[in-house]
């Protein structure tokens, strides 16, 4: 179990740093969605299950669409 | 600029990790948190509410007033989303997708037809509107979400009636069935899903879920109690003061669901379409 937590955490830094690093931004919105599923996995292993299933539908799920529909509209490269 | 913005980045996420050090071990039994209300709750709540999942009862009954204003926030995300994206009047300037005319596909051969003026509006059974960016009819992918959306949907009902037992609720359970309606916006097209749930139903369901909560509050006032005090509720249903008050966090949960379902379905409409719930996605 302890490496579990781990490996996830290292999961949710590595998507963290390369969801703001990243240029395309649909890429940013799909690594945020991972990002989201992760920190559900840590909810779920610390017992908050209520919170994992928060996590998993709005965060993971409905967000994440949020975010392409509004890339659709807008342009899919950053320039900064 | 960007040197300075590392700078500060660093130094205060720095200054977080320090006070992290300082938070109590994860589930320290005399943490200031769990000292004064959590023992009460993990004691009694079940003899009180006979609710099984504590988490429902904390966020439906001992804290309902929090969750009611948590409903008021997402109905107001809602109202902003839609005020501040919908488009209300047409202006004379065609937007390039406009330009490009209507396109009609006719049903039986598949055969799309485009129309450059816009007074002509063809209302057949075998003709539907198809987007301006042309998306491939795709027999396999709508029929899988056929087959699947009303599988969520039930789910969707049974995260929301489940509450009390298991994890889930109101928020969970309204987003799940407002993502199975966003499913198929995306898998036919904004149109259709338009047409089998229109705006002005979406706007009453998204007030209509905030109203049942803050009824069920003020039906307690009425029958005497304090705001949300669903023991109340006991002399008008033919139950127990203690069972009375899982039948209202029921309620005020499916309030909730009712709230959530419309207000995600709202914010993706307007993002999708810019707010001139045409096509989308």
């Amino acid at each position: 179990m302890h490496y579990l937590d781990v490996v996830i955490l290292t999961m949710v830094i590595f998507c963290a740093i390369a969801a703001l690093s990243i240029k395309d931004l649909l890429g940013t919105a799909i690594l945020f969605g991972a990002y989201s599923f992760m920190m559900c996995l840590l909810w779920a292993i610390m017992g908050a299950v209520d919170v994992a299933f928060t996590e998993a539908s709005v965060g993971a799920g409905v967000s994440t669409v949020f975010f392409v529909g509004a890339i659709f509209r807008t342009t899919r490269r950053t320039r900064d | 600029m960007k040197k300075l913005g590392l700078f500060v980045t660093i130094i205060c996420g720095a200054i977080l990790l320090y006070a992290t050090g300082e938070f109590p071990r994860w589930g320290e039994v005399r943490s200031p948190a769990s000292l004064h209300v959590s023992p009460h709750y993990i004691k009694y709540s079940v003899e009180e509410t006979d609710v099984p999942n504590i988490v429902t009862s904390v966020l439906a009954d001992y804290r309902g007033f929090d969750t009611m204003f948590e409903t008021t926030v997402i109905f107001c995300a809602g109202l902003a989303c839609f005020l501040l994206l919908r488009v209300f009047g047409r202006d004379d300037e065609l937007t390039p997708e406009e330009e490009k005319g209507i396109f009609y596909r006719h049903l039986p051969t598949g055969i799309v037809i485009q129309f450059k003026k816009e007074d002509v509006e063809i209302r057949h059974k075998d003709f539907e509107v198809v987007d301006s960016k042309l998306v491939p009819y795709d027999l396999i992918i709508k029929t899988a979400c056929r087959v699947l959306i009303p599988f969520i949907q039930l789910f969707a009902l049974y995260v929301v009636a489940h509450g009390d037992f298991s994890p889930g609720g109101g928020f969970q359970g309204g987003v799940i069935f407002g993502a199975s309606i966003i499913l198929l916006a995306i898998a036919f097209n904004l149109r259709s899903a338009i047409e089998k749930i229109n705006e002005k139903l979406l706007g009453i369901l998204s007030a209509l879920g905030v109203f049942i909560y803050a009824g069920i509050g003020w039906l307690c006032l009425l029958l005497g109690g304090n705001f949300l005090d669903y023991g109340r509720l006991a002399s008008i249903l033919p139950v127990d003061p203690i069972r009375a008050r899982a039948l209202g966090m029921l309620g005020v949960e499916i309030g909730v669901g009712i709230a959530v379902m419309a207000v995600m379905i709202i914010i993706y409409i307007n993002i999708a379409s810019a707010g001139r719930h045409d096509e989308g996605l």
